[in-house]
């Protein structure tokens, strides 16, 4: 038993699809019988239509949309629980650097259009350099605002550098603004239109009534989120540098100490978190076929929600917190109005996610998956 | 390190004033901060050399949005109005004024165009304005104009209440959305012989405004109003199609601005619904085609009501969109016939008080004027009733034939008819 379970492709590979399978399956699951618990409670109370009937029918389409968006919220929450483990500091541009990693990947595409190699390019060769290309730019803007806005803060009290980095969003918002309007003059950033990613692959499934419709662009969402999860998870338990990341998030003076260079390994944090966050913009662009420079605002407080739903500091807890904020959002947003018979609508949605979270921190203030780490002294 | 971070400083604060003065419009590249975007507006009109006239000079603000998601309808509104002023200020000019424009931008926030109207009110040489695209923004706005009485002409401004306060200061060349939204019940009921409506707004004063007439239109008719969404969601909307389209309705109003309707249509078609799309003056932008693509032709199509007709849809306009296309290089989006009669109407004005009071008139004399004049403009015969509506209001019918920004001209109006004010 031992040898398998330190077998690496066990380790590394089956363990954390594993585990993602496990949260992704446990929160849809807890959340829909949930649900459908309370419409059974509240059956009597509609007279017009049957309670249990209307939330039976879209219950599928509601669960695979909370994954969906799950996942991007995952992924955006890495990023800020990467750097709160490594520096017990919340990088609010996180959101920004989201954002400009999704508009890089679209202007990338909108250039392929302009010259007619969208049409004859593999539609997932394109996807893939877009994500890289995001990737690449998203990492070297997150290190570049941690060497220019964060590192000479270094050893300022706590509110200076989140006050910093707040300030960095704003600007970050705005020098987009100000690129986008002098090169295209446009505010919107409009995906084209290209190959198959619009198309359903339609699942009737026996037992279900309507077919259930999973869009080519959220399997591949979920599919590539999936694999950078996994790569993140190599990357920090398997390597030389994820043992350095570690250390240094358990004890910087002692990692420094250990010979480890700090600096250079807070820049790796930035990178990867960045990194992961452009992917995130990109797939999120697939989504939502168009961005602005304010797309970032909402996701990125929604995944830091998440993050410290899930236990900030924890790469796990941020996995399973995205996943839990996407599906009560996706939830709440599409049974609100059934449930209270029209009296609150969708626009309650986020209402509900946070209700959740400040539930959650009352009773369990370190999140779902972090621990109460004492006071360092 | 010292001596090198205050160079640098130096060199950054240095970089931003060029690129303040180099930009083209001043407005759009202003940050977000409101103070300087109202303030680089007025320089950059003062900025042209203000040739001493002999009797003053005179100013005509512009207030829409020329930054953000609904600038082209906002930019539109700045042109046409810069174009009425180009071509309808001779007399004023022959009577020794120099009249200019001053635009500003409101953002399509009302924060914002409330801070930009304590401005140009504190400009004692504005005498009259254009503006605003948004209700939601008109309504705050006005309460500044109506105490410094300055009088303001709105090329799109459709909620009632705009008018209903009964100010003195406030007009519109256009409809209200009381007799817009059942206009355009009425098409889903007769025309599109709709049982089953899903209505969706943006939350804002106009979508809400808009949606609470359809809705109480709708009932009052008997169609089934499956339910009734408010949302500010602009990118993911899977949350609130996934009901939507389980109950399969035959009408979708959406009762908004198109630069949010444009992704909602485009998710909405893709996860299978089939019926007509529904909206009104807020879908009249060819940047909806760019947006929604094909889902506005595809299933039901999609048709939307406005108060303001595309150019072609009036016969006097037609020398107007060949000087508009000359000048601005683009053919006029909606509402720029529209405030070009509002500039047209602001200028009549001044030169009638003008003459009464016998030199540069005050703003209370123009608000009065503003009353009293009746004015032969491209869209109608304007002639303001005592609380600044227009007495009869041309409403129009547009079926989407576009599936393209450019196509944006093949829409088709099916319908358009007279209809009187419902007054306070």
């Amino acid at each position: 038993m031992k040898q398998f379970t330190s077998n690496p492709f066990y380790k590394f590979i089956l363990f954390p699809i594993g585990q993602i399978l496990v949260f992704a399956l446990g929160a849809s699951l807890v959340l829909s019988l949930f649900t459908v618990l309370l419409a059974f409670i509240f059956r009597s109370a509609m007279t017009e239509f049957d309670l249990v009937e209307r939330v039976l029918l879209i219950l599928p389409q509601v669960v695979i949309n909370g994954l969906t968006i799950g996942f991007v919220y995952s992924t955006i929450a890495l990023g800020y629980t990467m750097v709160y483990g490594v520096l017990e500091f919340i990088n609010f541009s996180h959101s920004e650097i989201f954002m400009v990693g999704g508009i890089v990947g679209v202007e990338l595409m909108a250039y392929f259009d302009h010259t007619g190699a969208l049409q004859t390019m593999n539609q997932y060769v394109i996807i893939a350099l877009a994500i890289i290309l995001g990737m690449v730019i998203s990492g070297s803007l997150a290190v570049t605002v941690e060497r220019i806005a964060y590192k000479p803060l270094r050893g300022a009290p706590r509110l200076v550098p989140l006050i910093s980095a707040i300030g960095m969003s704003f600007f970050l918002q705005d020098a987009v603004r100000l690129i986008l309007s002098l090169t295209t003059g446009e505010f919107n950033v409009i995906l084209p239109s290209f190959g198959t990613f619009d198309e359903f692959l339609v699942l009737a499934v026996p037992g279900i009534a309507t077919p259930l419709r999973f869009q080519i662009k959220s399997i591949l969402l979920v599919g590539v989120t999936v694999v950078m999860l996994v790569g993140l998870n190599y990357l920090v338990n398997g390597t030389k540098v994820g043992k350095a990341i570690r250390a240094v998030a358990q004890d910087r003076p002692s990692a420094s100490l250990m010979g480890i260079n700090v600096n250079m390994i807070i820049s790796v944090t930035f990178l990867i978190g960045g990194a992961l966050g452009g992917a995130a913009g990109v797939l999120f662009a697939l989504k939502a076929t168009k961005l602005d420079p304010f797309v970032g605002f909402f996701p990125g407080l929604k995944a830091f929600t998440a993050a410290v739903l899930g236990g900030i500091g924890n790469l796990t807890g941020a996995l399973l917190g995205g996943l839990i904020l996407g599906l009560l959002e996706s939830f709440s947003a599409s049974y609100l109005s059934t449930f209270t018979n029209g009296a609150f609508g969708a626009e309650y949605k986020d209402i509900f996610a946070f209700a959740i979270l400040i539930l959650v921190l009352i009773f369990r203030p370190s999140g779902l998956l972090g621990q109460t780490v004492g006071q360092k002294a | 390190m010292n001596k090198r971070l205050l160079a640098l400083l130096s060199v950054l604060v240095l970089a931003s004033m060029v690129l303040a003065a180099c930009g083209t419009p001043a407005a759009t590249e202003a940050p977000a901060a409101e103070a300087p975007a109202a303030t680089e507006a007025p320089a950059a009109a003062t900025e042209a050399p203000a040739a001493a006239a002999a009797m003053g000079t005179i100013k005509i603000a512009t207030q829409s949005p020329l930054s953000g998601g609904q600038s082209l309808l906002g930019v539109a509104i700045k042109q046409g109005a810069e174009l009425a002023l180009e071509q309808l200020s001779g007399d004023l000019t022959a009577m020794g004024y120099d009249v200019q424009l001053a635009p500003y931008d409101d953002q399509a926030t009302p924060d914002v165009g409330v801070a930009n109207a304590k401005n140009i009110v504190a400009d004692s040489e504005i005498l009259c304005g254009v503006g605003h695209l948004n209700s939601g923004v008109m309504i705050p706005s006005s309460e500044e104009y109506h105490t410094a009485g300055l009088a303001f002409i709105s090329p799109a401004n459709t909620n009632p209440v705009v008018t209903t306060r009964g100010y003195l200061e406030v007009n519109r060349v256009v409809g209200r959305d009381d007799v817009q939204a059942p206009a355009a019940e009425e098409y889903a009921f007769s025309t599109l012989g709709a049982k089953s409506v899903y209505i969706i707004h943006d939350k804002t004063a106009y979508g809400q405004g808009v949606a609470e007439f359809f809705r109480a239109a709708a009932e009052e008719d008997g169609i089934t109003v499956v339910d009734f969404v408010g949302t500010e969601e602009t990118a993911n909307f899977d949350a609130i199609i996934a009901p939507l389209v389980a109950s399969a309705p035959d009408v979708v109003f959406f009762a908004g601005i198109y630069n949010q309707a444009g992704v909602f249509f485009k998710q909405a078609r893709e996860a299978g619904f089939e019926g007509t799309f529904l909206g009104t003056d807020g879908m009249d932008s060819s940047d909806l085609a760019d947006l929604a693509g094909d889902a506005l032709t595809t299933g039901g199509g999609m048709a939307y009501t406005t108060v303001a007709g595309p150019a072609s849809a009036y016969p006097k306009a037609a020398q107007f969109v060949t000087d508009y296309t000359a000048k601005f290089g683009a053919a006029p989006e909606a509402y720029a016939t529209q405030a070009y009669d509002s500039m047209g109407v602001c200028l009549t004005a001044i030169k009638a008080a003008a003459e009464a009071a016998g030199g540069m008139p005050t703003r209370a004399q123009v608000a009065e004027a503003i009353r009293a004049v009746s004015y032969e403009g491209l869209t109608s015969t304007i002639a303001f009733d005592e609380i600044g509506d227009l007495p009869l209001a041309k409403y129009f019918i547009i079926k989407v034939n576009a599936s393209t920004k450019d196509a944006w001209g093949t829409n088709e109006i099916i319908d358009s008819f007279d209809l009187p004010s419902p007054g306070k």
